[in-house]
């Protein structure tokens, strides 16, 4: 670039005027015509590589999270007397009671049918997950079904789970107490006679989280319901803070220091890292407020201070991109400057502020750090909520802050629930940015 | 700035009409602190959830220190009901905790976690370590003649011709880790007074306190790798570096065999069994505390901690021994004290 605009006038001073053609290129041509080709090969090179990383990216997060939405459960039919319920509810670990009864109406299952290989009642306890809630939860509710045959399907322990989606090799597993080899051999019989089968997971999509010695319990469903209550606080509170206060700056507010204050320090509010909106939250919101820990009200308060500045800085952008012609045409009609802007200006800036919007909320919903003060990363399992107020208030997580957690956890299943985490938080994401782009649509005029 | 201020205002006052108008009392149980206790405090939550008609409280992580910070900030209900911690609670934070009005604090212990080395599975097998020759190994400073130089070994051969002969690189806890306090005192130190080179410097004229910093001063020359973050980073570290050796929890390494193979400490490699029984040396307990305060103000507390310690839980054969957890021998005394509600300034008198 700038070695073409330095050399052209210099050109025609030293007389090779005469020498040039239109069908053969001179040496200077030439330079610039391959400068040209190099910038548009790194222009490329520089798509490709970009889309080299998203499809990696793409491809291990499907790869890794795909087995998250699949699971391997045990068909069988299990009667309970209301003698075994009395028994099992009269204890202290009542879930543990239950499980216990299922293991012996397995190991007497397997009896009939006639297994070949040989087990013990331990290895059955090995190869099922921590059912007792499953089943507690089904008797608590249905008390009429007791002593009548009920199916069950219900997860495997996270071994043998790993074990048929290709995450545990035969040759890696060394006899713990969680896992012994001689346990899959039974888990490839009973595979094989049809006890056994893989199936979709939709614990993982609707459930909530669940102890670390319980993976297959495990689901994103409750933090998704969490994410969805933070955002409508954001979205509630920071698009009439936001579109307003852009407004009245951009389209009323007189042009002095002040406002050049004001505006400056926006820009560096957008700045600010997010841990600091989560040490205000914890101060403000929760220690003077009195707000309670780890709910999506707190966290959306907080994110909504994090949201702010993106929001008003877009719809200035966008107020600021309307012609002054229109403000002109409305303002020599007659209308009051209230009017002008909000018949003229507003609509036409619309989709700039909703783009604006989309992107604060999907930045704010990708964040773990401010939650990390208010309570809402760790264990949070407390499922849905009971009513659409108490899922501001009642203590949940969020995506982020589930991935993170499952991430850490000890058990390698966890680390597949994470990825399959990523991939509902990409497909929330992407229906934000559908519902962003349908708006544009609906509200964009040409002038 | 004045900007910020006035949406932070009305942003609060939003907050507090909010609160005015959801004016309910929290009715679940709030942990924070150790990521060491974390786990087992999480699959008693589940369980407790499960069992009982209380919801399933809510277990955040940060750290010992962290957690029991938060638990002294005051009695209310925005504040934590119980801290985890894998350390006993320290006497200068009793006394920040008495400050703030946290006056009836009940201790209790749940079990002991063992701290193992373990490296890659495929990497060379490390079966001779004694503490010393971790502490030879990763010491800031070595005694070498009567004198305090910088650690001169090279790799695990050079320490103890027993040990296979690959680079030292070793993957340690953190200072903000509970678990490094144990490393430093029941590794470290103990390597120092079994070679004699506490009392080497004790007798070149350190003071005590001196030549015990001396002990658990790590070496920086990036032989050993501080990890901050979870089990999890040191695994990832330990994957990529065959000749690593990291220091991980049991209940973590179990779950993970395999890809781990484990060191033994003098022999005895890391089981329930044998740290139960006390051969196994590298040990340490584990609490949480509670907020009396908070018993019969927040729904479901006393009955947490009940069920934490109970036989069934806490016990042998139960969830958390499944999990890793080395189970107490002293639980029934813990079930009484919880029970009673005992509290500590109760116990010491």
């Amino acid at each position: 670039m700038t070695d073409a605009t330095a050399s052209t006038p210099a050109a025609p001073a030293s007389g090779r005027r005469q020498s040039i053609s239109l069908f053969r290129q001179d040496a200077h041509t030439k330079r610039r015509n391959a400068a040209e080709t190099r910038f548009k090969a790194y222009g490329l090179t520089a798509v490709l590589v970009g889309l080299f990383f998203l499809i990696v990216l793409f491809g291990s997060i499907i790869s890794n999270g795909l087995p998250a939405f699949t699971r391997t459960v045990v068909e069988l039919e299990l009667t309970l007397t209301q003698e075994q319920y009395e028994e099992a509810e009269s204890k202290l670990l009542k879930t543990g009671a239950y499980r216990d009864f299922f293991i012996a109406a397995f190991d007497r299952e397997l009896e009939e049918r006639g297994v070949e290989v040989e087990y013990d009642a331990a290895a059955l306890e090995r190869i099922l997950g921590k059912i007792g809630g499953n089943l507690r939860e089904f008797y608590t509710a249905n008390e009429d079904r007791l002593g009548q045959p009920v199916d069950f399907e219900l997860s495997t322990s996270s071994r043998i789970d790993g074990y048929f989606n290709g995450r545990l090799k035969r040759e890696d597993v060394r006899d713990s107490r969680f896992l012994m080899s001689t346990d899959l051999d039974l888990a490839d019989e009973l595979y094989a006679a049809g006890i056994m089968k893989s199936d979709f997971n939709w614990n993982f999509i609707t459930g909530a989280d669940s102890g670390v010695d319980n993976p297959g319990g495990a689901g994103i469903g409750a933090s998704v319901v969490g994410s969805f209550f933070m955002m409508i606080v954001v979205l509630v509170l920071s698009l009439p803070i936001g579109v307003a206060a852009s407004i009245y700056l951009e389209e009323f507010a007189p042009k002095n220091r002040w406002t050049d204050l004001i505006e400056v320090n926006i820009s560096n509010l957008a700045a600010v890292p997010s841990i600091v909106f989560g040490i205000l939250g914890l101060a403000v919101f929760i220690q003077f407020a009195g707000l309670p820990q780890s709910a999506p009200l707190v966290g959306g308060l907080v994110l909504t201070l994090m949201t702010l500045p993106t929001i008003i800085i877009s719809t200035r952008a966008s107020l600021k991109s309307v012609p002054p012609s229109i403000r002109d045409a409305a303002l020599g009609v007659g209308a009051s400057k209230m009017q002008a802007v909000f018949h003229h200006v507003l609509p036409l800036a619309m989709p700039g502020i909703l783009t604006g919007t989309i992107i604060g909320l999907a930045q704010a919903l990708g964040e773990t750090a401010p939650l990390l003060l208010i309570g809402m990363v760790g264990f949070v399992a407390r499922g849905y909520p009971d009513g659409f107020v108490s899922g501001f208030t009642e203590a949940n997580s969020a995506m982020p802050a589930q991935i993170y957690t499952w991430a850490a956890r000890a058990d390698a299943s966890f680390y597949e629930k994470a990825w399959g985490g990523i991939i509902i938080l990409l497909l929330f994401l992407m229906t934000m940015n559908i519902i962003a782009i349908v708006l544009r649509r609906r509200f964009e005029r040409r002038w | 700035m004045s900007f910020a201020k006035m949406t932070a205002s009305t942003l609060a006052i939003a907050a507090v009409s909010a609160s005015a108008a959801v004016a309910q009392s929290r009715d679940n149980v709030q942990v924070a602190g150790s990521s060491t206790v974390l786990p087992y405090a999480s699959i008693v939550a589940e369980v407790f959830g499960d069992n009982t008609d209380f919801p399933t409280p809510v277990v955040e992580s940060g750290g010992s220190s962290a957690g029991l910070k938060r638990f002294c900030e005051g009695v209310g209900e925005n504040t934590i009901d119980v801290a985890n911690a894998s350390r006993a609670i320290r006497p200068s934070e009793v006394e920040t905790c008495a400050a703030n009005g946290v006056e009836d604090i009940i201790e209790v212990r749940i079990g002991y976690d063992g701290i193992v080395f373990a490296s890659q599975q495929d990497g060379p097998a490390f079966n001779a370590f004694e503490p010393a020759d971790i502490y030879q190994a990763l010491a800031g400073q070595l005694i070498v003649d009567g004198e305090l130089v910088d650690n001169p070994n090279e790799t695990w051969a050079d320490v103890n011709a027993d040990l296979p002969d690959v680079e030292i690189a070793a993957f340690i806890p953190g200072t903000k880790h509970g678990t490094r306090e144990v490393f430093e005192e029941k590794v470290l130190l103990v390597g120092c007074e079994n070679t004699g080179a506490f009392e080497a410097m004790v007798e070149m004229g350190m003071s005590e306190d001196d030549a015990e910093g001396a002990c658990i001063d790590v070496r920086t020359d990036g032989k050993s790798v501080d990890i901050d973050g979870d089990y999890t980073e040191t695994l990832a570290r330990i994957d990529s570096n065959p000749e690593g050796i990291g220091v991980f929890g049991l209940a973590f390494y179990e779950n993970n065999t395999d890809k781990l193979k484990v060191a033994t400490i003098s022999g005895v490699a890391p089981s329930t069994e044998t740290i139960s029984s006390g051969e196994y040396p590298v040990s340490r307990p584990l609490y949480f505390y509670v907020k009396k305060a908070h018993i019969g103000v927040i729904p479901g507390l006393k009955e947490y901690a009940m069920f934490f310690v109970s036989d069934e839980v806490a016990g042998p054969g139960g969830p958390l021994s499944n999990y890793g957890l080395v189970p107490d021998p002293e639980l029934a005394a813990t079930q009484d004290k919880v029970a009673n509600e005992v509290t500590m300034s109760e116990e010491s008198m």
